[in-house]
Order: C-alpha cells, then structure tokens, then sequence
C-alpha cells in the first residue's frame, strides 16, 4: 500500500507498517519546542499538578523569542520563570534571545528529516522544510507531551501542491502563499497536510521553502511539507540513508492536487485583515503606506534581508515611511553584517532593530499606531495583530515591502530589479 | 451529559485568536487577558457574558495562533460550550483539551442571540428551547468525550498517572 511522506513519518513515529487518513493512532515525539510565551510559563503548574517530570530532557528544546526585548515587569517575569524552570528540569538545549523559534530550531541542527516534532507555536509547520512533519499544538497538550512523550494525531489527508517553473525574478516564495492563500482559502487545508512538489520547490533555497511550510499555517493546514532533496541535506548535514528513503511512494493517494505555473507568477499583496484577501500588488498600487516592516519567522531570513538590499541599493527609502527591519536571528544578522547587507539596508535608511517576534505582535518598534496602514513581510495582517485595532496591515514579499518602503505606496518591485 | 445554556452568544465567521486573546495583553495573567477577549469585535462582550453561556460562531472559529488562551479565555469568562460550523485545528485541540466541549455545527445560523440551549455532545443535538426545534451535530468520539468528562487533558492524565499507566 503507497503512502504519501506524512503518513511515512506518522507510521513510523506510531510503530505501525502503514497508517491511513482518519485513523487515530499515537505518536512517539522524536522532539518537543516551546518558546517563552506559550511554554514554561503555561506548563510549569501544569506539571507541578500533575506532579510529573519531563519525560525526555534531551527531546526537549526551548527557544525565547516572544517577550526577549521588552522591559515591563509581565515580560520580565515569563522570560524569568522560562529559565529557572529549564535549569530545573535539565533542558540544555535551551536558546535564550538568539532568533525566533521556527528558524532557529534548524539553525541549531536540531531537524531531520522524518522526524516526528511538536512545536507549542502554529508555525511550527515551518519544520517541514526540512522533510519534518512538524505540528503546533496548544500549551494543555504540550504538558501531555512532556509527562508522556505521546500525543494522539488523526491521520490527516494530503493535498499535494504542485509548482512548475522558476519564478521571475522579483518574485519569491512569499508571493506563492499569498496567492494559495486566496485559492485554497484560510482554512481550506485545516486538518489536512500540503505537500510541495515540482521543479519551482526544487529550485527554491531553504530559506525560501521555509516560507512555504510556514504560511501552511495561513492554511489552516495541520501542516506543510517537503520532501527532502540535496539541498535539504546540505542544510539538515545528514546523509540520505537508503533503508528511509523520506519521499512518498509512487501511486500515494493525494486527497488534491494544485497546479502552479511560476513563470506567470506577479507579486501577491494581501489587505487587511486576512491573508486570503490577497490579489496581484497592481490591485493595490495606490495604497498609501506609513511604515513597512520586514521580520519574523516568514520574512526575515538572510534571503529576505537580500531581497530587500537588491531593491534598495543605490535608493533611499521614503521620509513618510521609514522602513523596520528585525532579522530573524542573531545568526542571520551577524551573516547579513558579514556579508555587507546590513550596510546596504542602512544606507538606504532602514532602521535595523533587535531579533525576536516584535512587531509581528504588536510589540516594540515597526508596530502600528492607531489607524496606521503599514506593509509587512509576516505572515499574518489579523485586525489588531500588528498594534493598535484600529491599524491596517497590508502582507507583500520582502521585494515588495522594500519597494513600497522606497516610494511610500504598495509598488511593484519589477520596476526596481 | 447534558449542557444547559442560558444564552447564545452568536458571532460570524473566521473569529481568530488574535480577537479573542489579544497581543496587547498576552503578557498577563490569563484572568485579565479574558477581560479584553474579542473586545476589537464587540466591546460589550466580556463584561456582558455569563456563567453558563454557550458562543456560536460560523465558519473557522479560532484560527490563527496556537495560543490556548483563546479558548481559556472564554472559559474563564463563563462559556459552557463552543458550537460552530467548522473550527480551526490547533483552537480545537485546545478547547477539548481544556475540558470546554467543541462541537461542529451546520445549523448554527438557526441560533440566534440570546436563544436558550441544550447541547448534548455524545449524541450530537442541540436543541433550541427558545426556537423550540433540535439540531444535529456531529458527536464527539467517545475517546474525546472521556478526557472532557475527565475535567479536560490534565486531569485526565492526573487519574491515568495515578492509576499506575505512564500513559
Ligand atoms: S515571528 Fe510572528 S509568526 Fe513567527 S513565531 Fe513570532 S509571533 Fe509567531
């Protein structure tokens, strides 16, 4: 019987020769994240009533993104209980303040492909880039991992999307998503996996198949995957074993299957408040801006960081729209810095600020005033997300915020490459 | 098991879980967070809710972000049970998690505001006593049906770990 790769990974973390979709089996989580808002905080007392321990120090990784650079007492405190409870239960493997979850879990070497993995934040779909089958889950259900090791999955179906052709230059992964966003809907994947296959996947870098598997999340898929390649294992440093070929079988039932030409592909910009109101950027061409952001697990790796330098590069951005950037990691940042992007983004008089979640919740500098209409390279434009309720937020590539950032309205980054 | 509802508070389609636990209070304690849940879409909401409620949404409700205040949130400020036409996934896992019943619905645009209700989860009805009419649900498994029975995940786990099973 032929399985797709998820039910593969699902199969083998359930100890079963096959698995199919609607069935419920069990689990065995190969590792478990949590990052500072939704884990210690949430599951210390959990644990603590449950009078449990953690099963598996070792399979347990602790990232800090969300409340890293903020000063209030609240904020202190999370980051506070966050580290006492990891030296109490013996997580080593813990990151404090160095990047933001998603991206560096696979910074740290942490993913494999085939593993089975529980991320306590819905973007942990992210994983999938790397041949992961990666689920968010909720801070009550984290705490039954850590006690257990297990959690039940209902088998989900997969719906294979299919990309042909390289896209034009100017156009990136994130224009992908935006315009599946509107296809398939905020939830048309939920409770299912998307597969990404094709020669545009095969031809993307890593950093632009994570933007893939991240936004599966504006989905509503349980997650996003890809099948691993040597590009894949050129960042993952394992080696393809034979026995555990990560790849669906010939013949694997897709539940759907899209068909994307990228050639045709234009920048995707989607308005307020949600990622399915997404057209192509010309819809939205006279759209005033007053400030524009690149950040967050979505759009702030070094290939995003690139994008937005090609487009500023001998330009300066608008006065009536300053431009935020947060790199994604410090990792990231100290590349950017090496390899003279940083330099570049300044030049052009983008405002570089500290890693971490930040503006993509509303918090520290790039977040929105009351009314304010801003352009992001993040994932998600909800009412309210991004500051005050009453702010707009319009979700591009990083090739278009930093062109939007540069004339102060929503512009077409083709005219500057 | 049966669930009485004073009143149904009904709500549209895609509410996301930035409305219902909002950033600028995710910082706090839980308790406080509710007081601020859905404020962006009806301001009146938590201070109107009460114990014993029941909160009918559309299509999609709780998608977004993984963060289980959302549905704690509206636990804490009374709600009893959850019925909408679809749920998002993560939203959904939380719900039953934390012992809050979430049941799928394709009638819930028969509930009106305010209408009186009685869910039973295992059978799969709700039946309006304001409209006086019953609709269908979809049951909930029965594996499910036993954690909430339980008081949620974690009490279902304390009597497992108890009762000697690692689970
Ligand atoms: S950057 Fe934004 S989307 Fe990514 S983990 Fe942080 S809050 Fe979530």
């Amino acid at each position: 019987m032929s399985m797709t790769l998820s039910e593969k990974i699902i199969a083998r973390a359930a100890d079963k020769g096959r698995v199919q979709p609607g069935e419920i089996v069990t689990c065995r989580v190969d590792l478990a994240m949590m990052h500072d808002s939704s884990g210690p905080r949430r599951v210390k007392p959990m644990l603590e009533q449950l009078g449990a321990k953690v099963w598996d120090p070792g399979r347990v990784v602790i990232i800090t993104d969300h409340y890293v650079n903020e000063s209030d007492p609240e904020s202190l405190a999370i980051e506070d209980v966050t580290r006492k409870w990891a030296r109490a239960h013996h997580i080593s493997q813990f990151h404090e303040a160095q990047g933001i979850c998603h991206i560096v879990l696979p910074e740290c070497g942490y993913l494999r492909p085939g593993m089975f993995v529980v991320g306590g934040d819905s973007h942990s779909t992210t994983a999938g880039a790397f041949g992961c089958f990666m689920v968010g889950i909720g801070a009550t259900e984290m705490a039954g991992v850590l006690v257990s090791g297990e959690i039940w999955v209902r088998v989900p179906s997969t719906i294979q999307v299919r990309g042909l052709g390289r896209l034009p230059d100017g156009v990136a992964a994130k224009d992908i998503m935006l315009m599946l966003c509107r296809l398939i809907g905020i939830s048309g994947a939920n409770y299912k996996v998307v597969e990404y296959t094709g020669t545009t996947v095969e031809s993307l870098s890593m950093d632009e198949r994570m933007v893939l598997t991240n936004m599966s999340a504006e989905l509503g898929a349980k997650t996003g995957i890809i099948a691993p390649d040597e590009i894949t294992l050129a960042a993952t440093r394992s080696a393809l074993s034979a026995a555990t070929p990560w790849r669906g079988d010939d013949g694997a039932n897709y539940e759907r299957v899209i068909d994307f030409n990228a050639n045709e592909l234009a920048p995707q910009v989607a308005a307020p408040h949600s990622p399915e109101n997404s057209a192509p950027v010309d819809a939205h061409a006279d759209v005033k801006v007053d400030q524009a952001y690149i950040g967050a697990c979505t759009g702030a790796k070094l290939a995003d960081l690139k994008m937005a330098a090609r487009i500023l590069h001998g330009r300066k951005i608008a006065r009536d729209a300053p431009l935020f950037i947060a790199p994604a990691s410090l990792r990231i940042a100290e590349q950017a810095k090496q390899d003279g992007t940083l330099a570049a983004l300044e030049a052009a008089g983008a405002k570089i600020l500290p890693t971490g979640c930040g503006a993509c919740i509303g918090l520290g500098p790039g977040s929105l005033g009351e009314g304010k209409v801003g352009i992001a390279s993040t994932a998600r434009n909800f009412k309210g997300r991004m500051g005050a309720p009453t702010s707009r937020t319009y979700l591009a590539s990083p090739y278009t915020v930093a062109a939007s950032a540069v004339t102060g309205r929503i512009t077409d980054p083709r005219e500057f490459v | 098991m049966k669930i009485e509802c004073n009143r149904a508070w009904v709500f549209g389609d895609s509410i996301d879980t930035d409305v219902l636990a909002p950033n600028a209070y995710m910082m706090k304690p839980v308790e406080e967070l509710a007081r601020h849940c859905l404020e962006a879409v009806d301001p009146e909401f938590a201070s109107s809710v009460r114990l014993g409620d029941a909160f009918v949404a559309g299509e999609n409700l709780g998608i977004g972000s993984s963060r289980e205040q959302a549905p704690q949130a509206l636990m804490l400020l009374g709600i009893r049970v959850l019925l909408a036409k679809s749920f998002a996934r993560i939203f959904y896992r939380n719900a039953l998690n934390l012992g809050l019943p979430a049941l799928v619905c394709a009638d819930v645009d028969r509930i009106r505001q305010g209408d009186a209700l009685r869910v039973n989860p295992l059978a799969g009805t709700v039946e309006n006593l304001t409209m006086r009419e019953t609709l269908d649900c979809e049951p909930l498994p029965s594996h499910l049906m036993e954690m909430i029975a339980d008081g949620g995940l974690l009490a279902h786990l304390k009597k497992k770990l108890r009762s000697g099973g690692n689970s």
